[in-house]
């Protein structure tokens, strides 16, 4: 099952792009290596098996902590809005804009609504939606998507947002990147003292103490759940762990496995709107829970551990395969390993056939998972669920009758291995008439890599001829 | 049928449970409190705090700490938060009568001055919680934050205080951990301080 390949080769033929993709996924690797070893973090074992641990239970009893967190919001004065769909979910926010007469809406980063297409749908109701994480305030600027699950903008340079500045912003081209992060400092400070309403993503949510837990390095998400009149929290209702105190394991792990560091500049923990006294922050606040696929995936309980995913990423900057191919040749906002396996379970499975195969089950995504997701064994379910290729199954078929009939497959295997023409070094590189057209799939395969050729006498005519041996002994 | 009730009744057919049905209790989080002196948490969390690019004051009394305060504002506007640990240090904000005031000065000044609900030594961090005498956008908006406070408030780690207090937001609206100041590394990986908040973070911390 092969992937679509033209977008993929101009990937692989771009060199800037090549390095950008393998440097700046490099230095969160080893970031997370040293984060995580045992000298800086001895008991990081231990922690990765509860956090796993916690999380299934969570999915397990799902149905308790929903209702445990709806009581607590209610009781700290904040709302839970339940969408079905990501629709349902943009008009709440959309219904509200409209009814407060918020124009200006800040965004702070949070993959739930780029799976829902929220900014879109404000947008395109004339709402002013903005972005303010700076990755993903440059690539709304450039019209894209994200490239990364935490870092959005890996793939581009200083002087892609010098040009996207110039000509978005109208300010001068400037390739100083102190000097772009400050031009977005400038710009969006005005949103958030503007903006009626701050929308946010969720870490975690925590059933306990009602809250939302938003995890950042620049400030942004603070300024969005604090400096507008009404905060909205977007989460997939698998975001939940029971209590504040599991935050200990949590937070030990996410921002380690995502960028090396024990904590992130600025983790919020927030409980609803302002309380009697409290001179700022949100009059209104609300948690929109969104179905939206998940339920389907809970039910599935082979893979109901793929919801367990905190979203930090550490397997795509590991994945021999993203590393190469890049964010943009997923078919979804969800990318790398995670994506792979989450995209089948959300879109369908025919929808990307190719998806689940394009890994080498290698297993590095599964080693540095901070909650433990069988990834490769999941990716091979998949696999298996997947409607065969008729053309494999022509293949195998031919095999598997083959198999069936020893005097038909060992005349087979010697016509075939004369065919192949064994290489004086002992591999296969080329291929024979009349499976030697450039476009067929062992010229593909062979193209990068040799195949290690059978011996020049198979397994059952050495038997043969030692059973001769012996009985001549 | 509205949203809610389909939801719940998805969830409850996905996982074979029933309405009232009891759950397991969930694994305990691994708390790791372990005893450390004074002068080992002071140390840890002035690594801490300066590896990230923040400073680290200790001072012995109330008058040296609005001393080490004067130092640092330097004669910059500056908002301080209503707090009574502020008012014992000599260090005054001035009384705002509604949220728009407080906003505006928060906006347009150069230092914001808060105390802490705790300090974490082992990761360098300042502990806020919102309440009617720790407003959130002191420490947000201007580009320097200073947090002074009382050193019996210096705790080892997020554990010791989950361990204490488990529910630490029951009675705020919201409770933040700042560690170190505001920072991006979103083009080129390039570390960036104060794209949002604060660029400058100082901790002054009041032994005795």
């Amino acid at each position: 099952m092969s992937a679509p390949d033209p977008a993929i080769r101009t990937t692989l033929a771009d060199a800037n792009l090549q390095l950008a993709i393998y440097t700046n996924t490099g230095r969160f690797k080893d970031n997370r290596s040293k984060a995580v070893s045992p000298e800086t973090l001895p008991e990081y074992q231990d922690l990765r098996t509860r956090a796993a641990e916690i999380k299934q239970h969570t999915l397990d009893f799902l149905d308790v902590y929903l209702l445990q967190l709806e009581a607590a919001v209610n009781a700290n004065g904040g709302k839970v809005i339940w969408a079905q769909t990501g629709e349902e979910a943009a008009d709440f926010v959309l219904q509200l804009a409209k009814e407060k007469g918020a124009n200006v809406i800040v965004k702070s980063k949070s993959m739930t609504s780029e799976e829902i297409h929220l900014n879109e749908r404000l947008i395109h109701h004339e709402l002013d939606a903005v972005e303010t994480d700076l990755g993903e305030y440059i690539l709304q600027l450039a019209g894209q998507r994200p490239y990364h699950i935490v870092a959005p903008a890996i793939h581009m340079t200083r002087h892609d947002v010098a040009d996207i500045f110039e000509e978005k912003l109208g300010v001068a081209h400037d390739t100083v990147i102190e000097n772009q992060a400050m031009t977005a400092r400038r710009v969006l400070r005005e949103k958030f003292l503007q903006a009626g309403i701050g929308i946010t993503g969720a870490n975690f949510l925590l059933a306990d103490s009602g809250a939302v837990v938003i995890v950042e390095n620049e400030g942004n998400a603070r300024l969005s759940h604090s400096a507008p009149k009404i905060h909205i929290a977007i989460a997939g209702i698998e975001k939940l762990i029971p209590r504040m105190r599991d935050l200990a394991v949590f937070l030990d792990l996410l921002g380690r496995s995502a960028s090396g560091q024990p904590l992130t500049s600025y983790t919020s923990i927030v409980s609803g709107p302002r309380r009697a006294g409290e001179l700022d922050g949100p009059e209104e606040f609300y948690i929109v829970l969104l179905d939206a696929g998940r339920t389907k995936l809970l039910a599935d309980v082979e893979k109901r551990e793929s919801l367990r995913c905190i979203r930090c990423a550490a397997c795509l900057n590991t994945c021999p395969v993203y590393r190469k191919i890049g964010g943009h040749n997923y078919p979804w906002v969800y990318s790398g390993p995670i994506g792979k396996v989450i995209t089948p379970q959300f879109k369908g499975n025919e929808k990307d056939p190719w998806l689940p195969f394009a890994s080498s089950l290698c297993g590095a995504c599964a080693e540095v998972c901070p909650v433990k997701i069988d990834l490769p064994g999941i990716l091979l379910k998949l696999r298996h669920e997947a409607k065969p290729d008729p053309k494999d199954t022509r293949v195998f078929g031919l095999w598997s009758w083959l198999m069936r009939r020893p005097a038909m497959y060992s005349l087979a295997a010697k016509i075939g291995l004369s065919w192949l023409g064994r290489q004086p070094n002992g591999w296969l590189n080329k291929v024979p008439w009349p499976a030697n057209s450039p476009s067929g799939p062992l010229t593909a395969w062979l193209s990068e890599r040799d195949f290690p050729a059978p011996p020049p006498k198979p397994f059952r005519e050495l038997w043969v001829e030692r059973k001769v041996k012996e009985r001549k002994k | 049928m509205d949203s809610r009730d389909a939801i719940f009744e998805r969830v409850r057919s996905a996982i074979g449970r029933k309405l009232g049905q009891k759950p397991l209790p969930p694994p305990e989080p691994l708390l790791r409190v372990s005893a450390k002196t004074v002068e080992q948490r002071l140390a840890r969390f002035r690594a801490a705090l300066e590896a990230l690019g923040g400073t680290v004051t200790l001072v012995p009394n109330f008058a040296s700490a609005r001393q080490a305060v004067e130092t640092l504002v330097d004669g910059q506007s500056f908002v301080a938060s209503p707090h009574p640990f502020l008012a014992q240090c000599g260090i005054a904000g001035m009384p705002y009568a509604n949220p728009e005031e407080l906003r505006n000065a928060c906006a347009t000044a150069g230092v914001g001055i808060t105390s802490a609900y705790c300090l974490l030594a082992q990761t360098g961090t300042i502990v806020l919680r919102a309440t009617p005498q720790e407003p959130r956008l002191i420490s947000l908006l201007p580009p320097v934050h200073i947090a002074v406070v009382p050193q019996d408030r210096l705790l080892t780690n997020l554990d010791e205080m989950l361990s204490m207090i488990p529910r630490p937001v029951d009675d705020s609206s919201a409770m933040v951990l700042v560690t170190g100041p505001s920072r991006t590394g979103d083009i080129e990986q390039f570390l960036v301080r104060g794209v949002h908040g604060p660029g400058h973070v100082h901790v002054v911390i009041v032994g005795g």
